[in-house]
């Protein structure tokens, strides 16, 4: 924050409680990363990221090429089988993770950012711009997301970049909603009328004064976002819309594998266990930031009833 | 809503039909708000169908160029613009796409020349008794777990049934569908079918066998979500001084929590349970193509696959219109359950 030295006692309010002089945000972040749930989601998801970067440097065969028999069973060549191409599981599967892993980190990034900004917007001016923000909110809440990247994909064809806008777009509604009703509170406190009065542009208020005071919720967000991203993108390419073929993808091996699920069960189980563990990480660890940035090690929907916000599951 | 809220200001001259809409708003709460809410779903509703439209129709890339792709010759390219009238202003599109649409014409399939309707219909049977199956089956799975856990709370089941709720939230529903399959038709059992066969013209319930798997995953996808409000809910009340009086009386427990904390804990239930049924407008997309279980969910793939642009339309319409639907229904049913929200509203 620059805070200059004339007004630095005003602007200095809200921070009168902390100690040390790293952001809040980082506080809650190595709380949650310290609290035992926390290490454990932490873990099991930076596994799987480790596999999907790491995993195609050290695959030993090439991903697309046919190296066994169509669904061959575990062998010293291949360690996983082959799949319905006779393609060696394993590099297939250390192969497939990285795109996953980056789609859907953009695709948060997109979403997260616009449905902030939409919600500060939104909280702050209120009036016609709140309700404009809002109603438009609730229209596009009204897609199911996966069904609204179905939607966009449907005319221009599976692409990356749209896929990321897609699932993006689907995500800012969502946040736009949760962080609205928190930032309303935020915009009533005094320091923030403290800065309006010093003639402050308003975006800066929005960027300077509301938004560190939210950092936790969006962190909260950036989690859940991160892992119905994930659930979303590997959704798409099971259902034939993401990456494309021949190009490994965990979700798209899982589909093509799943008729030889009898002969090698292997070239499903991997793929389908390695997203599993994936999310019920994130997942874990997002529990794990909610709980830090409430303060209490208690489930954050108990708290979450006491605030009157309900929580909501939205993919 | 705000208008009851207000204090009556005496409008003066033309203000006569307003002051009398709002005095009846005031003598009736809840009836306004549903009028209110109502009317805004409309106008949602037709604001989506311009998305959809716009998503379509309007993107930039030609829509009938994208249904042909490589087989697209001039003539074939002008009739099929001809049939989607992408010849016309935007405006007229989708005048007559909605126009259509009220009058209950949704368009001809481009896949094989149905009627999207004729096409259509028979599927959302189908898909209804999954939604409403799951729903069921999850809600009632959930509120039990959830009942119990909070009635023993931090002891050993509602810790390991904390965790496994936290496990399967976080589960796609195609990874739950293929384990399912792994388990009990495939690889360990062969107990039910791993695809759902429902000839047409056949009710889906006439072979429970089929409806087992897919409304199983459904159920399991979205019980996680209720379980947790329902525990969070309850332990709240459980916690409140009319829950300690009712004790304290001498009351038996059972009567406590099914009497006394379960219906104020309620509200905030038939939300979560609401939007979890939004959740499977979304959910029954990958979970019938996993079965091949014929409901508009696998329709909406196909025609995705086919760019069968009518036939998307449609479906996306008519889940959006759900959606609409459900959020209304249950803020009523949440406003109604609770006398406490009635009255400060």
């Amino acid at each position: 924050m620059s805070t200059g030295p004339e007004i630095g006692a005003i602007t200095a309010l809200p921070r009168v409680g902390r100690m040390s002089s790293r952001p809040e945000w980082l506080v809650i972040l190595g709380r949650a990363a310290r609290s035992r749930r926390g290490t454990i989601g932490l873990t099991i998801a930076g596994f799987v990221v480790l596999v999907a970067i790491v995993g195609p440097f050290v695959a030993p065969h090439s991903p697309t090429a046919p190296v066994t028999e169509t669904f061959a069973t575990p062998s010293g060549s291949a360690p996983l089988g082959g799949d319905v191409l006779g393609r060696d599981v394993l590099s297939r599967v250390l192969a497939g993770g990285w795109e996953l892993l980056a789609i859907a980190a953009a695709a948060t990034a997109l979403g997260v950012s616009a449905g902030v900004a939409l919600g500060i917007a939104a909280a702050y001016y209120g009036r016609f711009t709140d309700a404009l923000i809002m109603r438009l909110v609730d229209v596009f809440l009204a897609f199911p997301q996966l069904v609204f990247a179905l939607l966009l994909v449907s005319v221009l064809g599976p692409k990356i970049w749209l896929i990321i806008i897609a699932v993006g777009i689907s995500h800012a509604p969502q946040v736009a909603r949760v962080i609205r009703s928190v930032a309303l509170d935020v915009c009533e406190r005094d320091f923030v009328k403290a800065v309006e009065l010093m003639d402050t542009p308003a975006r800066r208020v929005m960027s300077g004064e509301i938004l560190p005071n939210l950092m936790s919720v969006v962190m909260v967000e950036v989690g859940l976002r991160f892992t119905y991203s994930i659930l979303i993108i590997a959704g798409l390419s099971f259902l034939g819309f993401g990456i494309q073929p021949p190009a490994a993808n965990w979700g798209l091996m899982i589909n093509e594998n799943r008729i030889g699920l009898v002969v090698n069960p292997w070239a499903v189980i991997a793929p389908a266990g390695l997203i599993a563990i994936l999310t019920i990480g994130l997942n874990t660890f997002t529990d794990a930031i909610a709980r830090a940035s409430l303060g209490v090690d208690r489930p954050a929907e108990e708290v979450v009833m006491a605030t009157g916000i309900i929580l909501d599951r939205s993919a | 809503m705000s208008a009851a809220a207000e204090t009556p200001l005496p409008a003066p001259g033309p203000g006569r039909t307003r002051r009398s809409a709002r005095a009846w708003s005031r003598r009736h709460p809840v009836a306004s708000m549903v009028v209110v809410r109502i009317a805004l779903g409309l106008l949602t509703i037709f604001a989506v169908s311009i998305v959809i439209f716009l998503a379509t129709q309007a993107l930039p890339g030609n829509a009938a160029y994208a249904v042909l792709g490589h087989s697209a010759t001039p003539q074939r390219l002008a009739a099929l613009e001809a049939q989607l009238h992408l010849n016309r202003p935007l405006t007229s599109q989708y005048g007559s796409w909605i126009g259509g649409v009220l009058q209950g014409n949704f368009g001809t399939s481009l896949a094989n020349g149905e009627s999207v309707s004729s096409l259509i219909g028979p599927r959302l049977e189908n898909s209804a008794v999954l939604v409403i199956g799951a729903g069921i089956v999850g809600t009632l799975l959930a509120g039990i777990l959830g009942l119990i856990a909070a009635a023993r709370r931090d002891k050993l089941f509602d810790h390991i049934a904390s965790v496994i709720a936290l496990t399967v939230t976080a589960l796609p529903e195609f990874v739950v569908a293929i384990a399912l399959v792994i388990v009990f038709s495939v690889n360990l059992f062969h107990i039910l079918p791993a695809v759902s066969v429902i000839p047409p013209g056949t009710s889906p319930l006439s072979d429970l066998n089929a409806l087992i798997l897919p409304i199983a995953t459904l159920a399991l996808v979205i019980a996680p979500y209720i379980f947790r409000m329902v525990r969070g809910a309850m332990i709240e009340a459980l916690e409140s001084d009319y829950v300690e009086m009712a004790e304290l009386k001498g009351i038996p427990r059972w009567r406590v929590l099914l009497v006394h904390a379960l219906p104020n804990s309620l509200p905030p239930v038939i939300q979560v349970v609401g939007l979890n049924l939004l959740y499977l407008a979304g959910g029954i997309v990958v979970v019938e193509y996993v079965f091949n279980y014929p409901g508009i969910g696998a329709a909406l793939v196909d025609a995705v696959s086919d760019r069968d642009i009518p036939t998307i339309q449609f479906i996306v319409l008519i889940l959006a219109a759900f959606y609409v639907f459900v959020n209304i229904t249950t803020d009523v049913i949440a406003l109604l359950a609770s006398p406490r929200r009635r009255a400060t509203r």
